[in-house]
């Protein structure tokens, strides 16, 4: 019954997003009062997160109860799982995640309805109508090509169980985040649509937007960042980006979303960049989107296609043409008519985020190109895959400016600045750089240039940031500038930990006997035994390590070559060891015949800043949203308390809008 | 609307994200409704090596082309890469069989100069070629998914026998016999 119940409760949703998109257009085109058809729009929106969120709880119900004659369940999941792998087997496979994407997406379709009173009626209407549609098409290809509650005829005995790789719960919590983040993004895709049908494009629509971006960029931060410790710990080569699709798939967003939000601020506080903020909304959807189409299709491989299938890619594809070419349709015939807004001087904080929105579009840009790239070769039949070769230094051309920018824009004023005002302060960051380049170049003359380069920036980046803050009431300031600095701190010291990454790390592949000693960087590394382990539902030959840095006390570990029977699939556990200044990474491999075993040993100086970086960013953008949110809170108590005074005294007079 | 708000942008640059995606679209279309052929074939044993010239690996080593296998011998074909940590396990066994008197070629799959050298420092050189193939071209024509792979190609160019993954000890006698069977035409 639980399965049934589920998929009506998704017709129900589906139904009730008809609706929603009947009553906004006919409100919108049709003449019908914004009294009348208008008032359905909201309930309906607000109606279908819950819905749809009860549908996916009976499905992880399912999952619990490892409900064998559902046919996904019996794909996807075995009754010797762990039970929280059990619970993330729901999302670990192709309807189950696309269930989870419509949840994401009817909730916050719910939550904008519910909160989001600032902006006239009828470009809410427009933005209701946009969502609508947009979710109509995700209701249709869950329904239609990837029912996730469908019966088997006869109940199988034992299920299939999960990817190996999968069961990991870094990555049981991995897809949610990234989803979250993802699917927030069609919220600012319907404001974008809505506004353009609308034309009312200005600080109102930014600021209405601007929660929205902030909020599923933290989400896709977050993702990123958990994805890439996960591929860096769980797949055991040692690396943290691959330039692999699926990894791309979610850093396109990523892009667009951080330009979104830059540019966004420059509308919400200047009224310029309007079809700029315009077009970002709506490409960073699209991005999503494509990601998804490009990972759901099997259109591209990739070392993470665990669930691919050629035949819903035409689906989605038609998706992809009726939204992305519809919204950018709609942009073209409806953005010339709107103003671009006020102008500004070369040297100012506008000039700064233009720049950087430019840099950021033209990394997505290369992104694109290069994860496309083997498709339009194979168009012409030669078949070619691109790596980091390709993506590290096209990538840096444009990056590298950027973060040189970042370090001094922050400390421009709106409008009108000049470098004189600002020089002073950035002699030190400016003189560190350079001492950082030259040290390096003296010190260890091996490194590249893209290291040294991203040393010396991070360095100088990880001081410029800080600078906004000089001369203010640490207390005082507000919380939204505390997350600029933040965010941009954090990303100093991400790159600080990729280019100290790619510089410093020493790298030890051995057949050592057992009583054998390696060195590799500063430790010395002893195979003291390998052991015979069983888990729940793996058994595994481990590795006894003894790891010793520099002589020191030795610390034990225990990397483990795991051997899965349900399905069989054997996993390499890696085991990490770290230290304030990096990271040790240790793989076991094969026996070979002589009794000798593969042993794959890293040394990666400050490794772990990458992700500890990541999380910094997303920090930052979380007391953004914050800041955001209490003073939106904050502006709307007072105008209701004007609007209180002016009712208890009709005397008193029109009074002035609060500043923001 | 103040004075000092700029004139809407010029058109035609309004129009070119669809534009993009549009090619993007056709694209896509092309890559799903074309028969899906993205299998990396792994039946190419008795097929000829397809045409291909391939620029030298090393300074030490001449690179290598299609026609240097149609001259009557036996050869081995190696796809490895210096990035490859199962390709310094084979080494050994690789210089085993060189030592057999197989001339072996290699094809440095997206790799650079001094990193192959550095690679062949280290773990020995028992090629007698060194193609590098950075797009991954005759890796993928000849039906190799990964490094590394190693082919035996009769006298004729005829590809003859696949061996996945590393050569390990026990694959040595293995290839020894193929080599051996290869050298009788089909």
């Amino acid at each position: 019954m639980i399965a049934e119940a589920g998929l009506a409760l998704l017709w129900f949703a589906a139904a009730l997003a008809l609706l929603q998109l009947f009553a906004s257009v006919m409100t919108l085109v049709g003449g019908q009062s914004e009294a009348e058809m208008g008032g359905v729009v909201r309930p309906a929106a607000i109606m279908q997160g819950p819905l749809v969120a009860l549908s996916f709880l009976m499905l992880m119900w399912l999952f619990i109860r490892t409900d064998l004659s559902v046919l996904l369940v019996a794909s996807n999941s075995h009754s010797a799982k762990p039970f929280i792998f059990k619970l993330a087997g729901t999302w670990g496979n192709h309807e189950g995640s696309m269930l989870l994407w419509v949840t994401v997406m009817a909730m916050s379709g719910s939550l904008v309805a519910l909160v989001e009173r600032r902006l006239p009626e009828r470009t809410m209407i427009a933005t209701l109508a946009a969502q609508a549609f947009v979710s109509l098409g995700f209701y249709a290809f869950l329904l239609f090509s990837s029912n996730p509650f469908e019966r088997l005829a006869t109940p199988v005995p034992e299920g299939n169980g999960l990817n190996p790789l999968l069961q990991d719960i870094g990555l049981a919590f991995h897809p949610p985040t990234l989803y979250i983040g993802y699917v927030g993004l069609s919220v600012a895709f319907s404001f974008a649509v809505g506004a353009l049908l609308t034309r009312e494009v200005g600080p109102a629509f930014a600021r209405a937007m601007r929660p929205w971006v902030l909020g599923s960029w933290i989400f896709l931060t977050i993702g990123i960042t958990a994805g890439s410790y996960w591929a860096y710990y769980e797949l055991g080569w040692g690396g943290w980006w691959f330039w692999d699709p699926v990894e791309n798939a979610s850093l396109m967003p990523w892009l667009a979303a951080t330009a979104l939000l830059h540019s966004a601020s420059v509308l919400a506080s200047r009224d310029a960049l309007r079809t700029w903020t315009i077009m970002l909304g709506v490409v960073a959807f699209s991005m999503s989107m494509v990601g998804t189409f490009l990972v759901r299709s099997g259109i591209l491989t990739s070392v993470h296609a665990f669930a691919v299938d050629p035949e819903r890619g035409s689906f989605i594809l038609a998706l992809l043409a009726i939204y992305i070419g519809g919204a950018l349709a709609l942009f073209g015939a409806r953005a010339s008519t709107v103003n671009e807004g006020k102008q500004f001087s070369l040297v100012s904080r506008e000039a700064g985020l233009v720049f950087n929105n430019v840099a950021l579009s033209a990394i997505l840009g290369i992104v694109l190109l290069g994860t496309l790239y083997p498709l339009l070769t194979e168009a012409f039949d030669t078949k070619v895959s691109v790596g980091p070769p390709y993506f590290n230094p096209v990538g840096a051309i444009f990056a590298l400016p950027m973060i040189v920018v970042m370090a001094i824009g922050p400390l421009l004023r709106w409008r009108r600045d000049s470098f004189d005002r600002i020089a002073k302060v950035l002699i030190l960051p400016a003189v560190l750089t350079a001492g950082v380049i030259v040290g390096a170049v003296v010190l260890a003359p091996g490194i590249g240039l893209l290291p040294l380069l991203g040393l010396a920036l991070s360095i100088g980046l990880g001081i410029a940031s800080l600078l906004p803050l000089l001369g203010r009431n640490l207390l005082r300031t507000p919380l939204a500038t505390w997350g600029m600095v933040l965010g941009h701190f954090g990303l100093a010291v991400a790159l600080f930990g990729m280019a100290s990454e790619s510089a410093f790390s020493t790298e030890r592949l051995v057949a050592a006997e057992i009583g054998d000693t390696v060195e590799v960087g500063p430790w010395s590394i002893e195979l003291v035994g390998i052991d015979p382990v069983a888990g729940p539902n793996w058994t595994a030959l481990e590795a006894n390590i003894n790891a010793r840095y520099e002589g020191g006390d030795p610390i034990s570990l225990h990397p483990q070559s795991r051997n899965f029977t349900q399905p069989p699939m054997t996993t390499s556990e890696s085991a990490l060891s770290t230290r304030w200044n990096g990271q040790l990474y240790a793989v076991v491999g094969e026996e070979g015949l002589d009794g000798r075993w593969q042993l794959r040993l890293w040394w990666k100086p400050f490794v772990p800043l990458i992700w500890i970086g990541g999380l910094i960013v997303a920090l930052g953008g979380a007391l953004a949203l914050l800041g955001r949110l209490l003073g939106d809170m904050r502006k709307a108590h007072q105008v209701r308390r004007i609007a209180q005074r002016r009712e208890d005294n009709p005397l008193h007079g029109a009074a002035p809008e609060p500043a923001e | 609307m103040s004075g000092t708000e700029k004139k809407p942008g010029k058109r035609w640059a309004i129009w070119l994200p669809l534009v993009l995606f549009g090619v993007f679209f056709v694209l896509v279309m092309n890559g799903l409704v074309r028969p899906a052929n993205r299998d990396i074939e792994s039946a190419m044993v008795g097929k000829m090596l397809p045409e291909f010239t391939l620029p030298a690996g090393v300074d030490e080593r001449p690179g290598l082309a299609t026609d240097d296998f149609r001259q009557g011998e036996v050869r081995l074909l190696n796809v490895f890469a210096s990035w490859c940590v199962p390709c310094a396990a084979e080494a050994p066994q690789l210089d085993e069989l060189a030592r057999a008197g197989v001339p072996i070629d290699g094809v440095a799959i997206r790799d650079r100069t001094q990193d192959i050298a550095r690679f062949l420092a280290r773990y020995g050189n028992p090629f007698a070629t060194i193609g590098k193939d950075d797009i991954s071209e005759v890796q993928l024509g000849i039906g190799s998914s990964g490094v590394p792979e190693t082919f035996v190609i009769d006298g004729t160019g005829t590809i003859r026998y696949q061996h996945i993954g590393p050569i390990m000890e026990r694959d040595v006698q293995i290839i020894l016999s193929e080599v051996k069977k290869a050298q009788t035409p089909l």
